[in-house]
């Protein structure tokens, strides 16, 4: 188990450290070809497909994502150029079928037109193994403040 | 049952006068606080608020918050089915008795001292009640109850008593209430759910936003590049032939994508490529061609936006409310829609819709959340300076309905807004 908790957190560091130094194609090659990307509005529901939410990214939402924020087209992503995350508290759900469901509490800080702001989220990863690595399959991220009003997020949470 | 409670505490002695002009208002209007105190008392107090749409409270003991200007309210609905429009304040010590967006209970009870009101308002349970013997009859302190009107599932509260019924206030903007309400592809309108976000910013930079189609192919460039060639088509729309058309009472539709105006028109045009994969959806789920044509028609929603002043906008596929938290502060509810009882890919349709564009994660509001800010930022600068909104003001029209019109990227529903705002603020 301890072996596997330092490999998730590895993966997930090193996924966060992609994400806030904008390497955006090797972020979009960590994922599984049907795999999800959640923001949830409601906190509660796994039924995504259903539900009114922040963003609930396929493949190509994900790649059309990445261009919109390297593109240049866009005013709102040039004034928050860097984000830093620190993904803590890590606990595995469960373990089977090859797919591993880790927790963790990820604090997220952007400097907009010099203000701080902070959005601190539940994140859980569905991680498939695959060879000595881990692709994504699933991620969500619950912020804390999702049932409220948010300010505009010109990046990936 | 409706009483005047209009708030007239502390309301500043502004005059106005000479800062909004026919063609320009004076950047003091996004950031004079006495100014946005009268406006919360001669604007929001004074005319038709929408507080709501009837399905977010569907069932005997659903409610939903909102807000009048900066005053809470609950918009509930009771036993026999009947809808209300209640003031959000316990009548003895101003505790909100009702927090959350929306949800269902049986009745509100105060958290301060446990004072219990019925979904009417009524008051039904005081806690010790014998030391009110003489002193009160619960008769006399229900919830406050704020006069509402519905038109088209919409529901409008009002804090003037003498207000206008709705239908007059709505005046030329019902015809396009009924057009836009035609989305649902054959289904009634429900919401679906809600995106909020706030930005440093006056509330009329955003009251302006929703009739600028200039600003569509630059601020929402990336939006655009993300679109495939079909679709990135029917958003260029500013050599088109919409228009702008101003409705009366502040009220304004501009029209962008006009062959998207009657979604029950033109019901036998092909299928859209991008709609190629929802159509066989909707076949696999047993759905004749011609509600096939219906949904896939309706999906992507109306070609308009319609401005209802001061709060709410019907805009292509969504409700965009306005709620004013400081004289620079907005906060946005981007409010999607689907069908009532609509094939459940529909409804999934228009989601994944609304998320690719708005809120705060889509691909366009942030790049319009944005903008907002740097206007307001921008209006600090100069000792005298004006926002102008003169674009196409020599190009007028009259439209088929006989109301002023010009061309779909003209200011004329900016100018529509600021006529009706200058004379509440002035009355």
């Amino acid at each position: 188990m301890n072996a596997t908790l330092n490999a998730v957190t590895a993966f997930i560091n090193t996924e966060a450290d992609m994400l806030d130094f904008q390497d955006y194609q090797a972020w979009l090659d960590l994922w599984d070809e049907d795999g999800s990307y959640v923001v949830p509005i409601d906190t509660e529901t796994e039924d995504y497909a259903n539900s009114l939410n922040f963003a609930y990214d396929n493949a190509t939402m994900r790649r059309l994502r990445v261009n919109r924020l390297i593109s240049g087209e866009a005013v709102s992503t040039q004034t928050t150029p860097k984000t830093v995350r620190a993904p803590s508290r890590f606990r595995i759900l469960s373990d089977a079928d090859g797919v591993v469901t880790v927790r963790c509490a990820q604090l997220l800080s952007e400097n907009r037109h010099g203000n701080l702001r902070t959005y601190p989220s539940d994140v859980t990863y569905k991680l498939r193994r695959e060879g000595e690595g881990f692709r994504m399959v699933e991620k969500v991220v619950r912020l804390l403040n999702a049932d409220h009003h948010l300010s505009s997020i010109g990046y990936i949470l | 049952m409706t009483e005047n409670h209009t708030c007239r505490r502390n309301v500043p002695d502004v005059d106005i006068t000479g800062l909004v002009q026919e063609d320009r208002v004076h950047s003091t209007l996004y950031s004079d606080p006495t100014i946005f105190q009268a406006e919360l008392d001669k604007v929001f107090n004074n005319t038709w608020v929408w507080v709501g749409h009837e399905s977010e409270v569907p069932d005997t003991g659903s409610y939903k918050t909102a807000h009048i200007g900066k005053q809470p309210v609950i918009v509930s609905r009771d036993r026999k089915g009947e809808i209300h429009v209640l003031l959000n304040r316990c009548r003895h010590r101003a505790a909100t008795v009702c927090e959350g967006k929306r949800g269902k209970t049986r009745s509100f009870v105060c958290p301060y001292h446990g004072w219990g009101y019925a979904l009417d308002g009524e008051l039904r349970a005081i806690p010790k009640a014998d030391e009110y013997d003489g002193v009160l009859e619960k008769q006399d302190f229900p919830l406050v109850r704020v006069r509402h009107e519905t038109y088209n599932g919409m529901i409008f509260a009002t804090l003037k008593a003498d207000m206008i019924p709705l239908t007059d206030f709505l005046g030329g903007a019902k015809k396009w209430m009924d057009l836009f309400m035609k989305q649902g592809g054959g289904y009634p309108i429900k919401v679906l759910g809600d995106h909020r976000f706030r930005f440093p910013g006056n509330w009329k930079i955003q009251l302006e936003n929703t009739t600028d189609a200039y600003h569509f192919p630059v601020v929402h460039k990336s939006f655009v590049s993300s679109l495939d060639a079909q679709t990135s088509q029917v958003f260029d729309f500013l050599d088109g032939d919409g228009f702008v058309e101003d409705l009366g009472n502040g009220h304004s539709v501009m029209v962008m994508i006009p062959e998207l105006v009657d979604l029950e028109d033109n019901l036998d045009a092909p299928i859209p490529d991008r709609f190629k994969d929802f159509a066989a959806e909707l076949a696999k789920e047993g759905k004749d061609e011609a509600e096939i044509k219906r949904l896939v028609r309706a999906v992507g929603g109306s070609g308009f936006n319609l401005n209802l002043f001061p709060n709410v906008a019907c805009s292509m596929a969504f409700f965009r409310v306005l709620r004013p938290i400081s004289v620079e502060e907005t906060e946005i509810h981007h409010v999607a829609i689907g069908g009532d009882g609509a094939p459940a890919a529909f409804n999934q349709l228009r989601m994944r819709l609304h998320e690719h564009f708005q809120g705060p994660m889509g691909f366009g509001t942030p790049d319009d959340a944005e903008a907002w800010e740097r206007v307001q930022k921008g209006s600090y600068a100069g000792p005298d300076e004006w926002i102008l909104v003169n674009r196409g003001q020599s190009k007028l029209k009259t439209s088929a309905d006989g109301n002023v019109a010009g061309a779909v990227c003209s200011e004329t529903g900016m100018r529509a807004a600021y006529r009706k705002y200058l004379a509440m603020m002035t009355a």
